[in-house]
């Protein structure tokens, strides 16, 4: 079980990064730079802009000094009150951005958080939505309350966020008025981008764990359970529930790259001042420290629900437990 | 609604005579059955001919709309629906019909030809990594495993921020995303089939190779591939329609399905119909793939049907 | 009074290819402590006949048509309601499945599992559980019971799993086991051992017991009566001994000559030509009949053959039906 944990972790920080490293060569690969895009700007005013940031030096030598200053380093517990308070404390400098007066630092503290929360209430209206409707018709498989939430579903699948979110907004804030149309100040700013966000995965994970308490449900052990005597309530919470739920496990790492990028959408259609927007902003201006900066995130981000993913599925399915 | 007291666990467990008189008397094949069980299924056929219907819609109707797609007219932008502009006009005054078939022809295209995409790399990976097996294929295998562990949109908006965007880019952005499920799948179906008899009596027989992948193995998992080939049609389109939502898929004045949601997302407020219309093609179309998907995997793996 | 008596059993499937006739107007009995066998081809119908008295049945598409199992002289499992049903399964009726490799939960650990008919019926603790469990894993013979009761199935082999299935059927002492091809899964070494097994728990705790086989060998040294079963109907019902000395019906003189260690060295092996009927369609007379191969008087075409008694223990259905002969069933192959 140690054995796995580490393999898994030494296995994140690979993919962290090469993600890092192949962000940083494509942001450069690319033809034009951050002061080509607007205003033009005298040749040799741009060549001080590059000199000043390093943009001058050899490629290598700069991915060797952004990798040097974004490493985590020594914990520093006087330094949690910056502004930026855990990246200062391991002494994380993602560098300056081009287009803000902001460090990425700055930038990443000041936007990651509204993500976050954005993100976590998406996730909790997904795993509470889905799992009812799922087991519901898992339960009462071929009647109506099977039919209903799964036909609910397949609507929620085909109405992508970029859909849903305009038309959440049109109802409930034009129509109805009972929310604001964009913004990010009232606690109830923060339901409809959550509930754009959410629904579609809500809607998958309904059809994933039908799908699983059925393959579960229709196994011989099933049947054994029966034949004991078991109550129908007890053999769907003891014996199906751990099987029948690996898949939407499983689930929860694709699920969780794809909120983050449905955040990148739903910000924009909201107006949230999320790290999404300014990933997608950064990407168009070449705003190289600030694209690195939050695919870091990002990347950091997706690796850890993995490991905790692959982690919680070996404490489900007892088969996994090779060498314990 | 009573708690069922008696589960009802698939066909499986159905004492043999349900099964077996069947097989005997006709001996029907696989796909022979497939096709029986597919036209019994009514919604994957309404959803097959909803297909048919906005495909050509999209393909031939724009040839026949007195307006080209993108042909301006600033003195009528934004206008309501009306005898002449059955959808409206948008924000340059282009006729929003046009647009929206024009839209569904890009956003259509874009979904098979990067499907096709992803099909020839996934299947010629999956099954070549099984079919060689050891050690190569677990190496082959555990780079998939890497490879979806990242974070693919992110490198997919990267790329089309980065660079000229064209369709090309845009297919091969799509396909190199989509190509890690289909050769999963491939995997597993051509490692289940390697064991069976048939195969090792090509090997016994002194097949090379090649021919044994492509003439033995390959037919054979045709159906899971065509499920899910049917399947990846609908996530590449909303793939495609997520990068032009964003402004990074397909370019102006080339409309696609996705564009024009988010034009019709910025004019909510006083024009909702140029949301709505698109909108509603685009999920239409995604629903008829999704169940047509679904009734194919029903139809072919019976195992896997509902009742 | 028989510990068990079913009369006229029927189960139907309704599937969309049709009604399959999976059962049609099985009675037997069972005695307390006795021994009985009920053989046939898969698809005869004998592992639905039980799985329709303890309602495991999958409904729909199953259902049980009409009939009566009265057990124990007062209940009648095909009447009286899920939760009695419930409670009667696991406590008094228990069951052993064919295949142990998928018939125990693989996210469970043996002890959950093997305490739970503990749990349900007797409202044991779980001290006293894990006790019994421990208790009834050694009288199967598993070694190290007080550690191994905390292991999950997949730790097991499939013969050890067989064992823990017994131990599990055998926990609460039921009246009757039902144990549904129990060898069929196992390697032919462990075969005999599951079976003595099942002997020995069987007599230390006095039950009846059916086995369910299509292997006359195995019903062979094991049980005092035999069902014989063909098409969802019984051919032939007796002793032992009658059916292994007295058999009428072709069916079970088909069948005897099939099993291998009765035939004679160095010839081959009589098989019975043909498959079994296609139970989607309604079958007025004798079953065996229109199998390819077996020639018929025609006299049961379109009647019902009547089950006639022969002596005060053996009862046969009627058939004019002929086997080939071996060099026949060879030529036709």
């Amino acid at each position: 079980m140690l054995r796995f944990i580490l393999s898994r972790l030494a296995q994140s920080f690979a993919v962290i990064f090469v993600v890092i490293t192949a962000t940083f060569f494509l942001v450069r690969l690319a033809p034009g730079d951050p002061f080509s895009s607007e205003r033009r700007i005298p040749e040799f005013i741009k060549q001080r802009i590059l000199e000043h940031y390093g943009l001058d030096r050899p490629a290598i030598e700069q991915y060797w000094n952004f990798i040097r200053n974004a490493a985590p380093k020594r914990f520093r517990p006087d330094r949690i009150f910056e502004e930026d308070p855990l990246m200062s404390a391991f002494g994380i400098n993602l560098g300056p951005s081009f287009t803000q007066a902001r460090t990425v630092n700055q930038i990443i503290a000041d936007t990651f958080p509204v993500s976050l929360e954005l993100g976590f209430w998406a996730l909790v209206i997904a795993l509470s939505l889905g799992l009812t409707a799922g087991l519901t018709a898992a339960i009462f498989k071929n009647s109506a309350l099977d039919y209903v939430p799964m036909s609910a579903a397949m609507v929620g699948i085909c109405l992508p966020t970029f859909v849903m979110g305009p038309i959440l907004a049109l109802i409930f804030g034009v129509w109805l008025g009972w929310f604001n149309v964009s913004g990010w100040f009232l606690p109830q700013d923060r339901v409809l981008p959550a509930v754009t966000l959410g629904l579609v995965y809500a809607a998958v994970i309904a059809r994933i764990t039908r799908g699983g308490m059925l393959e579960i449900l229709s196994q011989d052990f099933i049947r054994t359970a029966q034949a004991k005597g078991v109550p129908y309530t007890r053999i769907v919470f003891k014996h199906t529930l751990r099987g029948g739920l690996l898949p939407v496990v499983t689930f929860m790492g694709p699920a969780l790259a794809g909120i983050i990028s449905g955040s990148f959408v739903v910000e924009t259609i909201f107006q949230i001042p999320g790290l999404g927007r300014q990933f997608v902003q950064s990407a168009f201006n070449r705003d190289y420290f600030l694209v690195l900066g939050t695919v870091s995130v990002y990347a950091v981000l997706i690796t850890l629900a993995n490991l905790t993913v692959d982690i919680v599925q070996v404490i489900l399915n007892p088969r996994l437990r090779f060498e314990d | 609604m009573p708690l069922p007291t008696r589960l009802s666990p698939g066909e499986k467990r159905l004492p043999d005579p349900a099964i077996l008189p069947e097989q005997i008397e006709e001996g029907t094949s696989l796909w022979k059955d497939a096709w029986h069980r597919l036209s019994r299924n009514r919604l994957a056929l309404f959803s097959f001919w909803t297909l048919v219907v906005i495909a050509s819609l999209c393909f031939v109707g724009p040839f026949f709309t007195p307006h080209a797609f993108d042909a301006q007219n600033l003195e009528k932008t934004l206008q309501s629906p009306s005898w002449q502009h059955p959808f409206g006009t948008d924000d340059l005054g282009r006729d929003q019909l046009t647009r929206v078939l024009v839209g569904g022809r890009v956003s259509l295209t874009v979904g098979v030809i990067a499907t096709i995409v992803s099909l020839i790399i996934g299947v010629t990976y999956g099954a070549a990594a099984a079919y060689i097996g050891r050690k190569v294929e677990a190496v082959m295998m555990r780079l998939v495993d890497i490879l979806y562990a990242m974070p693919f949109t992110i490198f997919v908006i990267l790329l089309m921020t980065i660079f000229e965007r064209s369709l090309i880019l845009l297919f091969v952005a799509i396909g190199a995303v989509e190509w890690l499920t289909m050769s999963r799948i491939v995997h597993g179906q051509v490692k289940s089939l390697k064991k069976q008899e048939f195969i090792e009596a090509a090997v016994s027989l002194g097949f090379g190779t090649r021919r044994i992948l492509f003439r033995h193995l390959i037919p054979n998992v045709l159906g899971v591939v065509a499920v899910y080939a049917t399947l990846t049609v609908p996530s590449v389109m909303l793939l495609e329609s997520f990068l032009s939502f964003l402004g990074l898929g397909v370019q102006p004045p080339q409309p696609s399905w996705g564009s024009l949601i988010k034009l019709g997302a910025d004019n909510i407020q006083l024009y909702p119909h140029l949301l709505v219309i698109p909108a509603f093609f685009f999920s239409l179309t995604l629903f008829s793939l999704n169940f047509l998907g679904d009734g194919l995997r029903d139809a072919l793996d019976p195992k896997s049907s509902k009742d | 009074m028989p510990l068990l008596q079913v009369d006229d059993l029927t189960t139907y499937f309704h599937t969309r290819n049709g009604t399959v006739r999976a059962v049609e107007g099985v009675s037997f009995h069972v005695h307390r402590g006795e021994t009985l066998g009920i053989v046939g081809e898969s698809g005869s119908g004998k592992s639905v006949t039980c799985y329709s008295m303890l309602g495991l049945i999958p409904m729909p598409p199953g259902r049980i048509e009409r009939g009566r199992a009265l057990f124990d002289g007062k209940t009648d499992l095909l009447g009286c309601t899920p939760k009695e049903l419930q409670r009667i399964r696991g406590k008094r009726i228990s069951m052993i499945f064919q295949d142990p490799m998928t018939s125990l939960n693989p996210y469970l650990k043996v002890s959950t599992q093997i305490m739970e008919p503990l749990q349900l019926h007797e409202k044991v603790t779980k001290k006293e559980g894990l006790r019994r469990a421990i208790a009834a894993l050694e009288e199967v013979g598993i070694t190290e019971a007080s550690r191994r009761v905390h292991f999950y199935p997949h730790e097991f082999s499939g013969g050890m799993r067989q064992r823990v299935m017994i131990a599990m059927a055998m926990i609460t002492q039921p009246d009757l086991l039902i144990a549904d091809e129990p060898t069929t899964a196992l390697d032919v070494t462990v075969q005999a051992q599951i079976l003595e097994l099942i002997r020995m728990r069987q007599a230390a705790n006095k039950s009846a017991v059916i086995l369910i086989t299509h292997d006359l060998g195995v019903v062979a040294g094991m049980c005092d009566r035999i069902n014989v079963m063909y098409a969802g109907r019984l051919v032939e019902t007796g002793t032992a001994e009658d059916i292994f000395e007295r058999a009428r019906h072709p069916y079970t003189i088909a069948l005897k000559r099939s099993i291998p260690s009765l035939g004679q060295k160095g010839k081959p092996l009589y098989t019975i030509p043909g498959l079994p009927p296609d139970l989607s369609k309604p079958i007025p007379g004798d079953a065996f009949a229109l199998r390819k191969g077996i020639r018929s008087g025609g006299k049961y075409a379109n009647v019902a053959p009547p089950l006639e008694q022969v002596s005060e223990t053996h009862w046969v259905r009627a058939s004019d039906c002929e086997l080939p002969s071996l060099e026949e069933v060879l030529n036709e192959c």
